[in-house]
């Protein structure tokens, strides 16, 4: 057993590797016919790669993608000199000059028409070496467990370099650079200093006021993350993930060969070539079958969390990938329809909300449906069985969590300080994200791009790329390692955090404590990847209603004198859930103790 | 300002320092010399297993102590002067009480093996045993087990977690037979067998030998004489007050400090709680020292109450507990004893698997339920508690048994077959009326 679960290591290690050395694969060669843009666009690229002698000169991926973004460059100046002296006859400015939001695209798409090697000539052996052998890797690795004696398997966690997390310090120094990383990336990016100062000084307030106005100073928070060692494999595998993000979010020119490698996946799903977010979307729901597979397996005697299992891997498998691969080939605007404002925060974008418009029927239904899922479905559905329904049932971002993310949720912080952060976090972004709507949909009724000054166009694109990007993405996933699963989920969701108010204050749903059971161990608190401190509230036999919790039943699962159960019950504010205290105890007027 | 100081920061000293707080503005000091902070001791084996850090077992952070004006010292208490109200401490300074609370816990019981001082030789209770696990386990190639109650599965489980090899030396001729029926003794015995752990009932431990160098070498079997060679022998034969060092000093003792309803020992202003505390008149079926979770959190608070000035009897209410062995949760309410007498009739249903198993006792004559054992089903505590607190009848209990069923959702559910079992014995025709849900829970319990 041991040994087939060795093989899977071993091509799971080898799938990483093609994965990562196939970028290296292959070689650029810039000729006439694969020069992006219009007739003047072209015009200009074309006389600029002369000069700069690119021209049909064979390149690695890295020396083409600098060389052909200083080639943009110079084409951009030179459009914008030949431009000060008159445009041509008839041509608006920015169909001759080119503007900065076209060099991406540009950059790209010549990157892809310009590459030749092997992975172009054998897309399905790279997909073979690439996910091919991560998948048979993984399943070799999982298998074997389903013959283990069923019950609670985290043996050895905190004995695991991958799994026992990192020193305290070490984890903040880690998040803290990346946050200013991602910030000054942006300034420079955006070409916009506004935003990035606003959101410096909205996390120094919020540090200001969980340190002095929470008196969480001198609260040093001992139970975070403080592991006597540091796994490092911990925090390689959460660099390999925030790497990865880097890439896919802002440097798609150095991933062609991923892309092209599922091209004739995706042109046997939607018709056309794969981009980038293909791949994406491809990866995500592999990763989620699979690593579905091992909470099949490691919960075999727990129904609550296998049909929980089985439904994310639905819901990602057929609404997240194949109903919009399958839109998409029938030229219809593809959503995924699970997802819902204001976690898909464009939603409202006028290049969607026109999408929508203009499809008839059918894009009238997705509008409709889209608005009606988050201001219906949402009260109505949380009103019945908490927000568990959504965070841990069907999204997509909790069904990674739930799948890939499963071996690193002990890594969440619990101490109180953490707790403070979040919720200043969670309901900033939560506002951030109604204010940046607010704004597109002025825009969109009124042409106006200015609200009392600020321009809705940058906060628009500037929460793109701070929150959608660098929150969900880079420290979402990437610090899944690092920060345990739900880091996106807990800190940073604005649908999660309108969720988690109706679950707090308007809900059936709690998590009931049994009696005078607990014993206090904390296998709970350990487990709750949200960092509830589940077991505060266990020992006192107090039911938990709290605003962040998911629902997963973990923390039931791992409890070893079953003393919680998830429920659905009678009644509905938070005041009287929580007050049913079943504690044993001694009460303050008569003197009995209550069973 | 009154000073109480505890000695002892377990569970029972928490909680009575926890609930001196809560009561009063009084200063108050836990002195300990086990570690700096509280933690649980029932979570030991999660650590060794790697499930939990120490840091995870601290019911409280660091900073909650400060923050309820706590004094923490870490020291150890030497001596005390009960007509200074002083106590001498191993550091050599002296601490005032105006109340003191002893809440010492208990040691590892060990009746004079031979061999029981040797190097890897240890109980499993406190943090410094852990230690002393871990140092020996490196490149272990066995350890065997004597005693076969709650903490000797515990340590069983441990090593099994690291695959070291596993014997157990059990006195009794089923895995806690002296609790646990012969259904449910053997339904365990079955399972630590089906985990590859090594059990041998019937057999006490001899003598434990000794490499030469003050190391245990391996562990003689009493009854067969046989020699099992084992890097690390753990002793769980239960445990007792850790109150030796108290003897002699003017402290009524018997095998604990004795105290009162009030938790009151003889000498004025001192109080025993928890593990170390022997009650004078303990409640009728209860014994007079319990060494469990639950009730050292009752007494923590009750104490509490009677150095604040409210008067308040010690009354831990109807027994219950819980445990796991290996796989299988284990609940218990009310009085289930391992052989019940003439007068009471006990209904076993078993799960095919031989891991879910629900006992239900109840008076034969007048049908009065008396107590609930379950194995792999989880009961909710209030609602078995009321039907044994009002003294329900057996087929009133059946009837709505559902509502008791504590398992997550989508559980599979077995009243049915338990009320199906009941309609086969007696003859009668039952049906099962309730099933799981709170909102039935919740007008049960207020009605």
């Amino acid at each position: 057993m041991k040994f087939i679960q060795n093989i899977g290591l071993g091509l799971f290690i080898i799938s990483l590797l093609a994965f990562v050395g196939m970028l290296g694969v292959g070689h650029q060669k810039l000729s006439l016919d694969n020069i992006p843009g219009n007739e003047y666009h072209k015009k200009a690229i074309t006389k600029a790669a002369q000069s700069e002698g690119i021209l049909d000169t064979e390149m690695s991926n890295i020396q083409f993608v600098s060389s052909f973004k200083q080639v943009l460059k110079t084409a951009q100046k030179d459009q914008e000199e030949i431009s000060k002296s008159g445009l041509p006859d008839g041509v608006d400015e920015w169909n001759f000059k080119i503007g900065n939001w076209k060099m991406d695209e540009y950059a790209s798409s010549a990157v892809k028409n310009s590459a030749a090697g092997p992975v172009q000539d054998n897309p399905w052996l790279f997909f073979f070496l690439t996910f091919g052998l991560a998948i048979i890797g993984g399943l070799l690795f999982i298998i074997p467990t389903f013959f283990e004696t069923p019950g609670i398997k985290h043996n050895g966690i905190y004995h695991n370099s991958l799994t026992r997390g990192l020193k305290v310090n070490l984890r903040s120094g880690i998040l803290i650079f990346t946050i200013i990383a991602v910030i000054v990336y942006g300034f420079i990016r955006e070409g916009n200093l506004f935003w990035p100062l606003v959101t410096i000084a909205i996390g120094l307030a919020i540090s200001y006021l969980v340190f002095f106005k929470e008196r969480s100073k001198e609260n040093n928070p001992q139970r975070s993350a403080s592991p006597i060692n540091t796994g490092w494999l911990g925090v390689i595998a959460g660099f390999i993930l925030i790497g990865f993000y880097i890439l896919l979010y802002w440097k798609p020119e150095y991933i062609n060969n991923w892309v092209t490698m599922v091209s004739p996946i995706s042109e046997v799903l939607n018709g056309g070539e794969a981009s980038r977010w293909f791949l994406y979307g491809m990866m995500y729901t592999i990763i989620m079958l699979v690593m579905g597979i091992r909470m099949l397996a490691k919960y075999q005697h727990n129904k609550y969390q296998r049909v929980r299992t089985y439904s994310v891997m639905f819901f990602q498998t057929a609404f997240a990938f194949l109903i919009p691969q399958m839109l998409a080939k029938f030229n219809m605007p593809a959503p995924d329809l699970k997802n819902m404002w204001p976690l898909d925060y464009s939603f409202f974008f006028d290049y969607r909300l026109n999408e929508m418009i203009s499809n008839g029927t059918i894009g009238i239904f997705m509008l409709v449906w889209g608005i009606v899922l988050f201001s219906v479905g949402v009260p109505v559905f949380v009103f019945f069985f908490g927000k568990r329904w959504y965070c841990s049932w069907v999204c997509g971002c909790g069904g990674l969590a739930e799948t890939m993310g499963d071996p690193f949720r002990q890594l969440s912080d619990k101490s109180m300080r953490a707790w403070k952060y979040e919720r200043y976090i969670i309901h900033g972004v939560m506002v951030a994200a109604v204010v940046m709507t607010a704004g597109v949909l002025y825009t969109y009724f009124t042409n106006s791009y200015s609200i009392l000054g600020f321009n809705t166009a940058s906060l628009k694109s500037w929460y793109g790329f701070f929150i959608g990007a660098g929150f969900a993405g880079i420290v979402g996933t990437g610090f899944y390692p690092l920060m345990g699963n739900r880091t996106w989920c807990r800190f940073g969701c604005p649908l999660a955090g309108y969720l988690g108010l109706i679950q707090k204050f308007r809900s059936k749903f709690r998590i009931t404590t049994n009696g005078g059971q607990c014993i206090s161990c904390g296998n709970c608190s350990t487990y709750c990847e949200m960092g509830i401190d589940v077991r505060s509230y266990a020992q006192k036999g107090q039911d938990i209603v709290r605003s962040s919790c998911v629902g997963c039943g973990v923390c039931s699962a791992v409890c070893p004198r079953g003393v919680l159960r998830l429920e659905n019950g009678p009644n509905t504010d938070s005041s009287s859930r929580t007050e049913e205290l079943r504690t044993i105890h001694i009460s303050e007027g008569e003197i009995k103790i209550l069973g | 300002m009154k000073h109480s100081v505890i000695i002892g920061n377990g569970i029972a000293g928490t909680t009575a320092a926890r609930w001196l707080r809560k009561l009063s503005d009084q200063k108050i000091t836990i002195i300990s010399s086990e570690t700096d902070h509280f933690f649980s001791r029932t979570a030991l084996m999660y650590i060794y297993m790697g499930h939990m850090r120490f840091e995870d077992t601290k019911p409280y952070e660091d900073w909650f102590w400060d923050k309820n004006r706590i004094d923490l010292v870490n020291d150890h208490v030497n001596s005390i002067d009960y007509a200074k109200k002083t106590l001498g401490l191993a550091s050599g300074s002296t601490i005032q009480y105006d109340n003191l609370i002893l809440a010492l816990g208990s040691k590892s019981n060990m009746f004079g093996w031979p061999g029981q001082d040797l190097d890897g030789v240890g109980g499993l209770y406190n943090f410094q045993d852990l230690e002393n696990m871990e140092k020996f386990s490196p490149g272990l190639e066995r350890a065997v087990i004597c005693g076969g109650g709650l903490i000797g599965i515990e340590m069983a489980e441990m090593f099994h977690s690291r695959n070291i090899p596993v014997t157990m030396l059990v006195r009794e001729s089923s895995y806690w037979s002296n609790v646990l029926p012969p259904e449910e003794s053997q339904m365990i015995s079955d399972h630590i067998n089906k985990n590859h752990i090594d059990l041998r009932l019937g057999v006490n431990l001899g003598e434990i030998t000794d490499d030469g160098s003050g190391k245990a070498k391996s562990v003689i079997v009493k009854e067969t004489g046989e020699e099992i060679p084992c890097g690390y022998v753990g002793l769980t034969a239960g445990v007792s007050p850790n109150v030796d060092w108290l003897k002699e000093t003017g402290l009524e003792i018997e095998r604990g400090i004795m105290v009162d309803d009030n938790l009151a020992t003889n000498i004025p202003d001192v109080y025993a709680i928890g593990d170390c505390a022997q009650l004078r008149t303990p409640n009728p079926g209860r014994r007079n020292i319990e060494a469990i979770w639950y009730t050292g959190r009752m007494m923590g608070e009750t104490v509490a109450y009677n150095i604040t000035g409210k008067k308040v009897d010690y009354d831990p209410g109807i027994w219950f507990n819980s445990a796991k062995f290996i796989d299988i949760e284990y609940q218990v309410y009310g009085d289930m004893p391992a052989q019940h007498d003439e007068a009471t009739e006990s209904l076993f249903w078993k799960h095919a698997d031989n891991e879910k198993s629900v006992r239900i006792n109840y008076d034969k004559a007048s049908g009065v339920i008396k107590g609930f054992n379950l194995f792999g089903i989880r009961y909710r505590h209030e609602v078995c508690e009321k039907w044994i607190k009002d003294g329900n009848h057996v087929e009133n209990v059946l009837q709505n048994l559902g509502m008791a069923n504590f398992d997550p959702e989508f559980y599979k559910q077995y009243e049915g077959d338990v009320v199906k079992l009941y309609n086969q014995k007696s003859g009668k025709n039952l049906t099962l009326k309730k099933k799981r849900g709170l909102r039935d829970v919740l007008s049960f319990l207020r009605s």
